[in-house]
């Protein structure tokens, strides 16, 4: 009788935790909603900062993104490949897999740092191009590893088959394996997408931000994380509802992104 | 592109996490080096931060962003892994089969929210829960520590689920023929067997909560002073950056360096201990 009953509480507790672990999920998201969409109004989407909009935040955030993402994305896939396909278990490769594991779980702020010293001091200036550094700094480890592990669960015979064809190496990888392991890579690219477009500590001495509409990555670019930090700290009402609707749209935009990923691999469980 | 060169594209792409890795290093000791210089080892034990006159030197010491670091870091610690580990046995033995993908996407996409929506949300919504039962301004290490609980859980949960979930059944069936309860076959037969990758997990969440920026930056209050209690206002070496480091110049610079230099050794060792020894064994 004693070890059902403490079983019985064992089980009450682990899934009290599971209630609470949702509970926050709700709590997050319900405030988010009811402040967010108070705050939202079409006005925001065509209006700069400087006006009371986020127009220009959400253009500068996703133009660094995407560029960090053009810069990462053939990197880590072609690093990818070669620990997977060249490398495979050599010690070499085991070395660059755990060392671009650290770098995955390196603090952000950091990364902000290092870019800081290695182009936003040398060119006496915040700008955009030092935002999408520090963005695909953080990128570059996630395509790596999401690469490697899809790689990994391409079936040898597929290979096998394309060197009976007589395949050369780099044929086979481009043609076949690349093709066979083409959802799981979206996906994990969109999901790389989907934490960087949501940084902010890397970016609030690269970019650092603007109230204004520019393209210019040369000059201080705008962000709308680093604006949300900015706005909820500013004593005004306004503000702070412009940083609710600012988090709103961020947070949709990354579920979505989420959401979307795992829509595409729906079927692999 | 020929084969030869692929292959070499590829293998100068794999060498890139090395080149930064190395490259961060590098520059963290060398813009330090003027304040390892200037206050050595000793810089992780002096709690002065005081700017000289004319903006010129300075005493500089880490002492209260590393206490901070590891009492926020301790706190969230205390209060997560408790519950994740409630959540990873929820769905591995607890939740029937319906439950159990709505639940784990919920956790997934919880750890999926950018850092700066927890720390927003902490500074309107936890902080006055927080002050309305501990007194204080509600802006603390308490609420600093809360918030990356909620932060770090899923992560941690998502992670020791998937270990456990590698428990063979033929296992825990054998242990449930034999009249286990389920948690004697959790306790006896998944925890001991996932050991190595449960550890693994709670290790990774705290790296991740020692480096964590944004959310602690809203709520810890980014006060150079060692907290006396636990709702104190205090600063992390993560908020000392990302709040300071853009105004800095000259012996201070170089001491943020510094303090970036410590978290980042820290964090190496951690997430490096966490690889080698306990999710090493993967493939």
């Amino acid at each position: 009788m004693n070890r059902l009953f403490l079983n019985k509480i064992v089980l009450a507790l682990s899934t009290l935790s599971a209630i609470i672990g949702i509970g926050f999920l709700f709590w997050i998201l319900a405030t988010l909603s009811i402040k967010g969409v108070s705050a939202l109004s079409f006005d925001i989407f065509l209006n700069d900062l400087v006006n009371g909009g986020i127009r220009n935040l959400l253009v500068g955030q996703f133009t660094m993104a995407f560029i960090a993402t053009i810069v990462g994305v053939p990197i880590g896939m072609m690093a990818g490949i070669y620990l997977r396909e060249y490398g495979n278990n050599s010690t070499f490769a085991m070395i660059i897999r755990n060392l671009s594991d650290i770098m995955m779980s390196a603090p952000s702020i950091v990364i902000g740092v290092f870019v800081y010293a290695i182009i936003v001091s040398p060119m006496n200036g915040y700008s955009g191009f030092a935002g999408a550094a520090a963005l695909s700094i953080m990128m570059i480890p996630i395509v790596i590893s999401t690469t490697d592990n899809m790689l990994s669960l391409v079936p040898k015979e597929l290979r096998e088959a394309g060197i009976a064809l007589g395949g050369s190496k780099h044929k086979i990888i481009l043609q076949i394996v690349l093709k066979a392991a083409k959802i799981g890579i979206t996906t994990g690219i969109l999901l790389a997408f989907a934490r960087i477009i949501g940084e902010t500590a890397p970016l609030l001495f690269t970019s650092a931000n603007s109230a204004y509409f520019t393209m210019d990555l040369s000059e201080q670019f705008p962000s709308l994380t680093v604006s949300i930090y900015n706005l909820a700290n500013y004593p005004d009402s306004e503000s702070r509802d412009l940083a609710w609707a600012a988090s709103f749209v961020l947070t949709m935009i990354v579920l979505f992104i989420n959401l979307l990923g795992r829509y595409f691999t729906r079927d692999k469980g | 592109m020929g084969a030869k060169s692929f292959r070499n594209f590829s293998f100068l792409s794999a060498t890139i996490s090395f080149f930064i890795l190395l490259g961060i290093f590098i520059v963290l000791i060398s813009y330090s080096k003027d304040s390892i210089e200037a206050f050595g080892l000793g810089f992780i034990f002096d709690n002065a931060w005081e700017v000289g006159e004319d903006d010129e030197g300075g005493i500089f010491g880490g002492l209260v962003p590393i206490v901070g670091t590891l009492y926020a870091t301790l706190i969230a610690m205390v209060l997560a892994v408790p519950i994740a580990m409630g959540i990873a046995i929820f769905l591995t033995e607890v939740a029937p089969a319906f439950l159990v993908k709505p639940v784990s996407i919920s956790i997934e996409l919880l750890a999926a929210i950018p850092s700066i929506i927890y720390g927003m949300w902490g500074l309107f919504y936890l902080a006055p829960i927080v002050q309305s039962f501990f007194g204080g301004s509600g802006i603390g290490l308490l609420t600093a520590g809360l918030v990356l609980a909620v932060m770090i859980v899923p992560f941690m949960a998502a992670i020791s689920k998937d270990a456990m979930n590698t428990t063979p059944d033929v296992l825990k069936e054998s242990a449930y023929a034999m009249g286990a309860t389920k948690f004697e076959v959790v306790k006896d037969v998944v925890m001991p067997y996932s050991k190595a990758g449960i550890i693994g997990s709670i290790i990774l969440a705290l790296g991740r909560a020692l480096g964590e920026t944004m959310a602690v930056a809203f709520l810890i209050g980014s006060v150079m002073q060692i907290p006396s209690s636990i709702t104190d206002a205090t600063t992390s070496i993560p908020v000392v950056l990302a709040n300071n480091f853009a105004e800095a110049d000259d012996l201070e610079l170089s001491s943020m360096f510094y303090l970036a230099l410590i978290l980042f050794v820290v964090s190496f060792i951690i997430i490096s201990a966490a690889k080698f020894y306990f999710l090493g064994k993967k493939r």
